[in-house]
């Protein structure tokens, strides 16, 4: 405590609240309970933070994910013990599968009864162990400064990650003060995450990427996490390499750029899943080989030598062998390769790598681009869908999040980010209902942006009742549902590797979405005929403060290509339903 | 490959649950665990052995590394290093097998901690080797019950594991 300074007396409950606003916090989205009636009571008594109340709990996670996502700081959920506590799973399994830095503070029953089956009680700490970073069970209420402040320390630094902190009813007791100080730094002596990489690899590393003929960079969602992405392009650009991205990695490299070789892996581009196959040199950045990228490992690029980025080391090697291997920050290891590369630009095989971009091109421009498609009349193509999206909204430095499903990738094939933190979807656990309250949070923090959500009729139906929450704070997201009727993506599966036996991948009894939102007093538009696409597109856009629910009829037929083949190597993809390489 | 890892672990509330559910989240196997305080009250130390291929031991100590409350561990098995359990072994010991167990016994260089006209309990230390071999010359049969530790070990020379 400073000297002189009027030492300040706080509720356990306040304490919570302040500790926020003192760590930053703006939003917060939370449901209450008789666990967190206290905390409740000192959100009432102040105004520095606010409080967003959702309509289930899952969705307060998936707001703060949003958010998190677009700003590269941790969201903050707030929910009771028991059952608000085992609402918030699987937004906190989604965050931990990506990686993104999340507070959850949850409610619990009073300490002395913890263990004794009260009401609403439930092991939260117990519950959420496997999927998360770390977590607290507060024990006294002179702690809670110092707990959230390390939560928040622990979630945003090094790999990024959900952390949990419990809080018993007691311990938020109003009737009882403590002195408040919030601390301006901690230290937790047993996490010390890597600050940089091991110069003499990083040197190894430079030096195969000069001397690669058949380089390529992999590049994924830890440049994203990592703020990495202008030294990505640099170091892109600055040695001519071609640059693929996961799921998590777009907008990490600009996707309008020539060099981009568009998406990788089981619904990757044919480019870049050939030139992974074919490539002497593969600098793999902020990725984790996840089996979704690599197809079977004992056959993945198989004259490729790797070099392997990542602040994790635990990514290293699980699941693919790895020749260097650097542990450290992308940015700064990367920084550290632009230096290097700036250094030794005179030993790259310039011929090779033009002989390289020969190839590469040759199979872009063999397909027609990277994710091309057939039209038909009378129909809507859920790709057309994104595309009109897309020249809609790309001046506009648009988010876009996504739920799961086929949408999800023609999103990703179709979109193009040119920038980071703009594309917002559940890649590793793949939690369909993801998309709109991840929307929400992203629309909450930047009220001026383009947010749309690019949903399927089955995805919107995990979360729509937060379609009350957007009406409560106002938030003019665009939801645009690629409406196939069905699970589409199961239906896929079902056609391609079950002899189209539809087992349960039909939406039947679909709601009228229209009136639906109109219910929920937002504006609906309907689109069933190809030609009301772009305008109904251009109107949802044009109604700024307003939330739009375009619902469009796309074909229920349509897969989603290229597909890998499972148990083969990167190149070995289904192209249509009837043609393979 | 068998490995005993040692872990240093802050002594806070569910550093234990989060070791042990890792490894079963993740699939490893744990063939004994001990732990207990060190002489730093804030720190336990934890001895497990494990079983798996080069890479999944490479993985074990990463993910435990990863754990908030891991503050440091070494794999002993990739030193020199002293192997130690404690087993606690009831015998019936009546007639001619009195005599015959103490015999083992100090062939064994374990103590008889306690006696009753018909049993005997037996204390030995050593590697997990030596006691199953106590175990088979004392023979199955006159076996009542059996308690061991689990392993814990320390390196060789000097080598020390702490902050
Ligand atoms: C919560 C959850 N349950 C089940 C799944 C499995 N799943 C993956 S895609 C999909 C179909 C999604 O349907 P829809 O939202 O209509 O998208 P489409 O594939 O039709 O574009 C399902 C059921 C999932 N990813 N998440
Ligand atoms: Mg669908």
């Amino acid at each position: 405590m400073t000297e002189g300074k009027q030492v300040e007396l706080l509720s356990g409950a306040d304490m919570v609240v302040r500790a926020l606003a003192d760590e930053g916090v703006e939003y917060i989205y939370g449901y209450p309970g008789g666990a967190l009636l206290h905390v409740y009571d000192a959100i009432f008594r102040q105004d520095k933070i606010t409080h967003i109340l959702v309509r289930h709990e899952q969705a307060a996670t998936h707001m703060a994910d949003g958010y998190a996502r677009s700003s590269g700081k941790a969201g903050v959920a707030l929910v009771t013990s028991g059952p608000g506590a085992t609402n918030t799973i699987t937004g906190i399994a989604t965050a931990y599968m990506d990686s993104i830095p999340m507070v959850v503070l949850s409610g619990q029953v009073p300490s002395r009864f913890i263990g004794t089956d009260m009401f609403q009680e439930t092991d939260m700490v117990g519950i959420s162990r496997p999927i998360v970073k770390h977590s607290f069970l507060v024990k006294r209420a002179e702690d809670i400064p110092e707990v959230i402040k390390k939560a928040f320390y622990i979630a945003q630094t090094g790999r990024p990650g959900p952390v949990v902190v419990d809080l018993p009813k007691d311990i938020t007791d109003l009737t009882k003060k403590f002195p408040y100080e919030y601390p301006g730094k901690v230290k937790i002596r047993s996490y010390n995450p890597p600050q940089k990489g091991h110069t003499g690899q990083i040197r190894k590393a430079v030096d195969l990427l000069m001397k690669a003929r058949r380089p390529i960079i992999y590049a994924g969602g830890g440049v994203v996490l990592g703020d990495a992405s202008d030294q990505l392009t640099r170091l892109a650009k600055q040695t001519g390499v071609p640059v693929t991205n996961t799921l998590m990695g777009l907008g990490s490299y600009p996707g309008t750029d020539d060099q981009f070789v568009g998406m990788l892996g089981m619904h990757g581009s044919y480019t870049a899943n050939l030139a992974m196959h074919h490539s002497d040199l593969v600098l793999a950045v902020g990725v984790r080989f996840d089996d979704r990228v690599t197809n079977s490992t004992s056959k993945f690029c198989p004259t490729a030598k790797i070099v392997h980025v990542d602040i994790d080391p635990a990514s290293i090697a699980k699941t693919v062998p790895v020749d260097v291997p650097i542990v450290g920050p992308v940015l700064s290891v990367l920084k550290e390769m632009n230096d290097l590369a700036v250094a030794s630009a005179g030993a790259q095989d310039k011929e090779a790598l033009s002989n390289w971009w020969k190839q590469i091109n040759e199979w872009r421009s063999g397909q027609g681009g990277l994710f091309p498609y057939e039209t038909a009349e009378g129909i809507i193509k859920p790709q057309q869908v994104v595309q009109a999206l897309y020249e809609v909204t790309k001046n506009d430095d648009a988010y876009i999040t996504t739920d799961v499903g086929q949408h999800q990738m023609f999103a990703a094939q179709h979109y193009l980010f040119n920038k980071p933190n703009r594309w917002i979807t559940s890649g590793g656990l793949g939690t369909m209902g993801f998309g709109l309250p991840a929307a929400m949070g992203v629309k909450l923090h930047n009220p001026d942006a383009t947010v749309a959500c690019v949903t399927g009729e089955g995805s919107i139906q995990m979360n729509i009742q937060e379609l009350s929450t957007c009406r409560q704070y106002d938030l003019g997201v665009k939801v645009i549902n690629l409406n196939n009727q069905a699970l589409g993506m199961v239906r896929q599966w079902q056609t391609m590797q079950y002899s189209s036996r539809y087992s349960h991948s039909y939406m039947e009894s679909l709601p009228d979405f229209k009136k639906l939102v109109e219910a929920y007093g937002h504006v609906g538009i309907t689109v069933t005929e190809a030609k009301d696409l772009m305008p109904a597109m251009e109107e949802a856009f044009s109604l700024k403060d307003r939330l739009v629910f375009l619902d469009v009829a796309v074909d229920t037929n349509e897969h989603v290509y290229p597909m890998q083949i499972k148990d083969g190597s990167m190149r070995d993809m289904w192209l249509t339903k009837t043609e393979r390489t | 490959m068998r490995r005993i890892i040692s872990v240093l672990v802050e002594n806070e509330p569910g550093a234990l649950s989060r070791i042990v559910g890792l490894f079963a989240q993740r699939n490893y196997n744990i063939e004994s665990l001990t732990v207990a305080p060190t002489e730093d009250e804030t720190l336990s130390r934890l001895t497990v052995v494990t079983d798996g291929k080069p890479e999944t031991i490479e993985q074990i100590t990463k993910q435990l590394n990863k754990l908030i409350d891991v503050v440091k561990l070494v794999d002993l098995t990739e030193g020199a290093h002293i192997e130690r359990e404690l087993m606690l072994i009831k015998v019936k010991a009546h007639g001619a097998l009195r005599a015959e167990i103490k015999r083992t016994a100090d062939i064994f260089r374990g103590q008889i901690v306690d006696v009753t006209s018909g049993v005997y309990t037996v204390q030995l230390t050593g590697t997990g080797e030596k006691l199953d071999a106590f175990i088979d010359a004392v023979g199955e049969s006159t076996v009542l019950e059996v308690v061991r530790s689990g392993v814990t070990g320390i390196a060789r020379g000097e080598k020390v594991l702490s902050l």
